[in-house]
């Protein structure tokens, strides 16, 4: 009987697979290119422009500067409805880059700010992000305690 | 008198009241002028979504109560039920009235459960008039289930969009409306699937199971009713369970609609189409009992679908059990008053 049920839902899995309408990867891959590309352009022309401005800055400082803007241009494009507009439409192109990691924060403190400061905004900022910052983490140290011994 | 899963009242439970209230968004949908209130933010003067929908819950049922032509201390007992986490909606909802509450969880099939249950207890007589409601709310839903809401993600093309939208009706054991005339208590049913974005196919089963217990049941066919309408199986459900019925020797026809599929337009980009709670609840509280009214139809199968799953027991790998219950609502309105209504109506045109 167990054995039957089990037979049942793999063949209605199965059959539910190929009825799923699948998403065009050609349209979406495009959009994701030309939205990531366009942000990438931006990190550079910032860059470019502090480097302009202050010629005596040494190239790590302005790359911390770059990504500080960034980081704040994507906050508050959350902050006024529009970041999640262009994540709709670039799907992976504007999530990779680090604004999609500003918005995953912002939109987390901002969606439980009426549960309080610290319960709310504190707790649940890193729903979404948490887990890329204990990668980075983990990632950093395997790579430190390899680099120990080469 | 019940079969199997099937309860036949004896003296037909009417429902006397209605009313439904929704989003913008839903406002602009397919059902946009049958709604009673459509409300102009989704917050509805609230500061937060969850006080929103409590108070959606709570207009709801005073409108039922006031379009039922009835005194609120006429209402003996209040069913009521939401998506949220200890449906603290309804619950909280009913501190506002003075009437015995009782919480019900069918997920997006609370609607019919509710109704089901309220016509049982109003048919045994046990109860003169009961209220029975539902709401869900798409921020609220949205939060609890997924995502925050500026987070920029794409949503799958199995998905759905959660109905911001309350609905309340009231049952008395006489009056005019249209009245309930049967009811079929759903199984739990899991057929294994596992994406939450996908609940068309999860509760397809389900809605699958209890129509073929109710036409077993009471001994009839898809042909026998105007409408079969199922709550919210989406675009990709509403064509999994006709494969389903058809694999069972059940054709269904034209007659087969699905709110969920019906409510937003095309350009709305809600993908397989609307879910939640106010789904069902709304549409039947304004454009199903309307037509009901008027004597347009006169048999639907009303069967909302519920998906019961939490996004803990999803993230330790269970699978979605669904559930289906479907009440049958019949028209009061004999073939002289449609006449007469056809005619007032040409009239106006």
């Amino acid at each position: 009987m167990d054995n039957e049920l089990k037979k049942r839902n793999e063949a209605y899995n199965k059959y539910v697979k190929a009825k799923i309408p699948k998403t065009k990867a050609w349209p979406s891959l495009f959009n994701s290119f030309i939205v990531g590309g366009i942000i990438c352009c931006l990190g550079q022309g910032i860059n470019d422009l502090i480097l302009y401005w202050f010629p005596n800055m040494a190239q790590q400082t302005a790359w911390a500067y770059t990504l500080i803007v960034l980081i704040f241009l994507a906050s508050f494009l959350t902050g006024i409805g529009v970041y999640d507009k262009i994540g709709k439409f670039a799907g992976g192109g504007s999530i990779v880059p680090i604004t999609g990691f500003s918005n995953s924060i912002t939109s987390s403190a901002l969606e439980f700010k009426h549960e309080g400061i610290i319960y709310g905004i504190c707790v649940k900022m890193f729903t979404i992000a948490g887990p890329v910052i204990v990668t980075g983490v983990v990632a950093s140290i395997a790579v430190g305690i390899i680099y120990l011994f080469i | 008198m019940h079969i199997h899963q099937t309860v036949i009242f004896r003296h037909k439970p009417v429902i006397i009241g209605s009313y439904s209230i929704v989003g913008p968004k839903e406002g602009k949908g397919n059902f946009g002028p049958y709604f009673n209130y459509v409300m102009k933010d989704d917050c509805f003067g609230e500061n937060t979504y969850e006080k929103a929908e409590k108070k959606m819950i709570q207009s709801a049922i005073v409108g039922a109560i006031e379009n039922a032509k009835i005194k609120p201390n006429d209402i003996n007992l209040m069913l009521a039920g939401d998506l949220l986490n200890q449906i603290i909606s309804s619950s909280y909802a009913a501190r506002y009235f003075n009437f015995a509450y009782l919480g019900l969880f069918g997920a997006c099939s609370t609607i019919a459960e509710s109704l089901a249950v309220g016509a049982s207890l109003v048919d045994g007589g046990e109860f003169d008039t009961v209220v029975c409601s539902t709401a869900s709310h798409f921020s609220t839903a949205e939060r609890q289930f997924r995502f925050p809401l500026e987070l920029g993600n794409q949503r799958p093309p199995t998905s759905q969009w959660t109905v911001t939208g309350a609905g309340a009706c009231v049952i008395a054991n006489e009056g005019n409306g249209p009245r309930i005339t049967m009811a079929t208590f759903g199984k739990v049913i899991d057929w294994g699937i596992k994406d939450v974005n996908n609940m068309g196919a999860a509760m397809a089963p389900a809605a699958m199971e209890t129509m073929i217990a109710h036409f077993k049941d009471t001994d009839t066919t898809p042909d026998d009713y105007d409408l079969i309408v199922t709550g919210d199986l989406g675009k990709l459900g509403s064509e999994i369970l006709i494969d389903l019925m058809e694999d069972n020797g059940y054709k269904l026809g034209i007659n087969y609609k699905d709110c969920g599929q019906m409510f937003y337009t095309r350009n709305q980009n809600t993908l397989c189409g609307g879910s939640g709670c106010g789904c069902s609840a709304s549409v039947l509280n304004s454009f199903l009992i309307k037509k009901l009214r008027e004597g347009e139809y006169k048999k639907i199968l009303f069967m909302p679908t519920g998906a019961l799953m939490s996004t803990t027991a999803t993230q330790q790998g269970e699978t979605i059990p669904g559930v289906c219950h479907a009440i049958v609502l019949e028209s009061d309105v004999n073939s002289d008053q449609i006449k007469e209504n056809k005619k007032r109506r040409n009239k106006k045109v």
